[in-house]
């Protein structure tokens, strides 16, 4: 029995954690303002947003990696700009792999989120307004803070779905060893060569121990910030 | 003129008419419950919108449809304690009295608000662990802290006891007296009303 994790696990369990960390990094802000947006404000187009937000969660996520392929390509439109403008491409890039996982992470992070932001009172708010406080700090000082632990939530439920993150991913960014396999990619790659149980077993039990600590890492961050009756689970 | 309001504003499903014009330090609005009294002092604190007509206090316009003024609630200055308080649930009680708080245009000072409503000692508690009289006597020091240069009352009295009561009157008297600001006063209880108000409106 080698002493593990073997440098090639961490170099897996690395490039996990750079992809999902990336991920959420980038998705939280906009999961906040599309939960603001779909929480606090009635606009026409309004359920169409709701819809696209929500689509990664409901479509096969081969789809939404051929849909990123498309539009993500070197050749699709928003590849081909990005490439042009800023000379970044995604496509097979672990860079690829994040955005795939942000994708992915998104609903859920949109949904925490939202939840918690209704139910911050919004006469809270009102009030806030009435002793001078203009809608900007009302929002920072009220709306943010009481909705934090949903904030909390989200990252948390976003971190844990990029970390599983496989069938967008595969699709879109690949299958490369040290730019986009990730654990499940990895563990799904064991599984397609004979006699490799022993290296797909440590990858899962790896795989376990990461979401049972982002797990807990965010209880402890909730109840630390909000009280021991706070949870995010 | 302390008062010189004229609105016609949704409550509910209909449009009702309020117009007040007076010098009295304090006027009363009061009438049977769902008439629309706390739509009314949302309509002059700026967080509802009057369908039209306008609103001045103390020679100040805060909204008039004919000229296109709408001032936002946050340059209104009201002192406004909501029937249902309103304190920041996430905010000690320091920290709510601290929210709006403009020393340089105050009335009084910290000090002297914690002292005149007899509160200093719950300043690091948190608004739930505070008795009902405790909260509204904060909710009313949070709103003579942000300097206000008028007084919205929703309701001063209810869910108190006649001893808590009793005291959150005198405290209007004093406000009313000592610090001479306008006010409106919300409430269906005649006592109160005949005791505080220099003017009364029914709305019905």
């Amino acid at each position: 029995m080698t002493a593990w994790p073997t440098p090639a696990e961490w170099g897996i369990v690395a490039l996990s954690l750079k992809v999902s960390v990336l991920a959420v990094a980038v998705t939280l802000p906009f999961a906040y303002g599309l939960a603001w947006l779909l929480a606090r404000r009635r606009f026409p187009g309004r359920i169409l947003i709701d819809a696209a937000v929500h689509l990664p969660l409901v479509l096969p996520p081969v789809v939404t990696g051929w849909v990123l392929l498309l539009l993500f390509g070197r050749t699709g439109p928003l590849g081909h700009w990005l490439e042009r403008t800023a000379g970044l491409v995604l496509v097979f890039r672990w860079t690829g792999a994040a955005l795939a996982a942000a994708v992915m992470a998104l609903p859920l992070m949109v949904r925490a989120m939202r939840l918690s932001i209704e139910a911050v009172d919004r006469r809270l708010v009102g009030a806030a307004r009435t002793l001078g406080a203009t809608p900007w700090r009302a929002f920072l000082t009220i709306t943010l803070p009481l909705s934090l632990p949903g904030v909390m939530a989200g990252t948390m439920l976003g971190f844990a779905r990029s970390l599983g993150e496989f069938g967008a991913t595969i699709t879109f960014a690949s299958n490369i060893p040290g730019q986009t396999r990730t654990l499940p990619l990895a563990i799904y790659t064991g599984l397609q060569v004979p006699g490799a149980e022993s290296e797909v077993a440590r990858l899962a039990i790896i795989s376990v121990l990461l979401s049972v600590a982002a797990l807990l890492a965010s209880e402890l961050l909730v109840r630390r910030s909000h009280g021991r009756r706070a949870h995010v689970l | 003129m302390s008062f010189d309001i004229a609105v016609t504003y949704r409550a509910g499903e209909s449009a009702r008419e309020f117009a007040v014009t007076s010098d009295a330090g304090l006027v009363a609005i009061t009438g049977p419950s769902g008439i629309g009294k706390t739509t009314l002092l949302n309509c002059v604190a700026g967080l509802n919108r009057p369908l039209s007509g306008h609103v001045r206090i103390g020679g100040e316009t805060l909204f008039d449809s004919a000229a296109g003024v709408d001032l936002p609630p946050e340059r209104r200055r009201a002192g406004y304690v909501f029937q249902d308080l309103r304190l920041f649930p996430h905010r000690t009680v320091a920290a709510n009295l601290a929210y709006g708080e403009r020393a340089e245009a105050a009335l009084m000072s910290r000090a002297e608000a914690l002292d005149f409503l007899g509160i200093g000692h719950l300043a690091r508690r948190y608004p739930a662990t505070l008795s009902g009289g405790e909260a509204k006597r904060v909710a009313i020091g949070r709103a003579l802290l942000s300097a206000p240069r008028f007084l919205l009352l929703d309701e001063p009295l209810t869910s108190l006891d006649s001893a808590r009561a009793e005291e959150i009157l005198r405290l209007l008297e004093r406000i009313r007296d000592d610090l001479e600001l306008p006010t409106l006063l919300v409430s269906h209880a005649a006592a109160e009303v005949e005791r505080l108000a220099g003017e009364i409106v029914v709305l019905d």
